[in-house]
């Protein structure tokens, strides 16, 4: 089956979960509603993509998207070695969608790192902590309205004071 | 295995922390095992002591500031790296580059391969008692490094490519050292394979020990040398043209069928030979022309030469390099994967049009290769430990970014 037709298909099968089918430089992108993402999932393993190759997130801030966030699966099926992109948007006020942990193992990690560094939390995860960073860490780094420059951050974490007098931060 | 007594003697249970300073890490990982007696009953990796940001960083860079941040991902082999990246970028701006500059990287890639795998065999064989085999390995990596030397300036930190192209060209006379090189390759391999291959300690050490299944490679999303030692035939460089002019060579893929630390190193030392093959190809077939795009385009920079002695090539450089101007990608999404040492190696870039990427993420192959250690380990004894994260080639400042 071509890669057309089994979207097509999918398109009929769940017509209420697409948003939209783009296409970029020859790489197909399905663009999901997140509470649908493990059925479209499931039915494009079992038509074959049966490697999940890569799984991140995007802070859609200034880029613009239907949501505030994309979770986006990058999916490779070995027999044809095609590879689709599936991206599920999720809201600011509500950051969580289903775990695809159950159709593969190696979204637990990843997923805790979507978790550490977005603050987008998996449902029924078997354990859904940060990885990258310190558990009492605060904030999600990869959030575009977390700043990359500037001293705010820096200061707020604990100082181990030696005796030696703290320089006020600069204004 | 034999067994002193028959009767298991009844231990507590114990709580060991291995690493994140521990000989064997080879870099800074942290593992909370539990012990019964000397057999691993539960493990816990604990990751992120190297993160650094650096896809947070990639958000304040430009395309061609970035490529010194990838040199700091897998840093025993950042030419794989530099080039993975500018394959990204390319793909995404719709740039095609010349042939001569596809040559060249695939010849860089697959050196850097030997060394990768050369050092990893090595750190495997030290790890488990076998001094000799690491430092026959080692000292040929020196030498690789002294090629990376000559070509792009530096041993580690090679940003070697740029988006459209390569930093210089490689110099006059490079095949023949690196055909000497090659012919010491040979010999090495050869050498370590007779130190190793029918050892009875070392076969008793790695057979057997780490099996990864056929399905669980695919499900823990475990790519490149792992995944062929179980059995999976699919190598990027020959599975998903086109990718760099890899289809223009003749090489075979290595693959392993009891997905045990033996086979791993197996196809380790097989791939060593394959990139031997390809190295030399390229070196006999590598065609003539630039090594950069036109600067009219507006991607790439002009040669320093000219940058330093006309004026054209300072205002096409300004024209590069500058906030305000820069090269415009258009506003996309690409996901490029490639053939790393280590596995699926895939840069993610998604792109508002402007100069800096609205979005950088790196698939780094260590983090799911890693993400089976805990049931690698479970039932073996604690000196396996070493054996198996050894064959995992798991590269911290890679892992964590």
């Amino acid at each position: 089956m071509s890669q057309e037709t089994l979207i097509s298909q999918l398109k009929e099968k769940f017509p209420e979960a697409f948003l939209d089918i783009t296409e970029f430089v020859g790489e197909k992108i399905l663009h999901l509603k997140s509470q649908n993402i493990l059925l479209v999932l499931t039915a494009l393993k079992s038509a074959g993509y049966n490697f999940l190759a890569d799984l991140t997130a995007i802070d859609n801030l200034t880029l613009g998207g239907f949501e505030r966030f994309a979770v986006s699966y990058h999916l490779l099926c070995h027999e044809t070695a095609e590879r689709v992109t599936v991206k599920a948007y999720v809201s600011e006020e509500k950051p969580t969608l289903p775990s695809v942990e159950s159709l593969w193992k190696t979204a637990d990690w990843q997923e805790r790192e979507v978790f550490d560094l977005y603050g987008i939390i998996f449902e029924e995860h078997p354990d859904l902590t940060r990885i990258m960073n310190p558990d009492d860490y605060e904030g999600y780094p990869l959030r575009k309205d977390y700043p990359r420059l500037g001293r705010k951050e820096r200061d707020d974490f604990p100082v181990v004071d030696r005796g030696i007098q703290k320089k006020k931060p600069l204004e | 295995m034999n067994r002193v007594t028959e009767q298991p003697i009844e231990t507590d249970k114990m709580v060991l922390n291995f690493g994140p300073q521990h000989p064997s890490t080879h870099g800074t990982l942290r593992i909370i095992m539990e012990l019964e007696g000397e057999t691993v009953t539960k493990a816990t990796p604990e990751i992120g002591f190297l993160h650094s940001g650096f896809e947070k960083l990639g958000e304040d860079l430009d395309f061609n500031q970035y490529i010194t941040i990838t040199d700091r991902m897998n840093y025993l082999s950042p030419l794989c790296n530099n080039v993975a990246y500018a394959l990204a970028a390319e793909k995404l701006m719709g740039l095609k580059v010349s042939k001569r500059t596809e040559y060249i990287r695939v010849l860089m890639c697959e050196l850097s391969r030997i060394a990768d795998h050369l050092l990893n065999v090595g750190m495997l064989a030290v790890d488990l008692g076998a001094m000799t085999a690491f430092l026959y390995g080692f000292r040929l990596r020196e030498d690789i490094y002294d090629l990376f030397e000559i070509a792009t300036g530096t041993r580690l930190t090679t940003s070697y490519t740029l988006v459209g192209g390569l930093m210089r060209d490689i110099p006059d006379g490079y095949d023949k050292a690196v055909i000497k090189v090659l012919d010491d390759t040979d010999e090495v391999a050869n050498e370590i394979e007779t130190l190793l291959n029918k050892n009875r300690i070392w076969q008793d050490r790695t057979k057997d020990i780490g099996i990864i299944s056929k399905e669980d490679a695919i499900s823990y999303g475990i790519s490149g040398p792992m995944a062929r030692a179980s059995g999976i035939d699919w190598d990027i460089r020959v599975n998903e043209p086109p990718y760099s002019s890899y289809e223009d060579f003749d090489y075979d893929v290595a693959i392993a069928l009891n997905g045990d630390v033996f086979d791993r190193y197996l196809v380790r030392m097989e791939e060593v030979r394959q990139s031997i093959k390809i190295c030399r190809q390229s070196l006999d077939k590598m065609p003539t022309g630039d090594v950069s795009l036109d600067p009219d385009l507006g991607f790439s920079l002009p040669p320093k030469d000219e940058v330093y002695n006309s004026i054209e090539g300072l205002i096409y450089h300004f024209e590069v390099t500058m906030p305000n101007r820069g090269m415009t990608p258009p506003v996309g999404e690409a996901y490029v994967p490639t053939e790393s040492p280590n596995g699926e190696l895939g840069y993610y870039i998604v792109s508002d049009g402007t100069r800096t990427p609205y979005r950088v993420r790196t698939r780094p192959p260590s983090l799911m290769n890693y993400s089976i250690f805990s049931k690698l380990i479970e039932g073996h004894m604690l000196s396996d430990a070493p054996a198996i994260l050894g064959s995992l080639n798991v590269i911290a400042g890679e892992l964590d970014r």
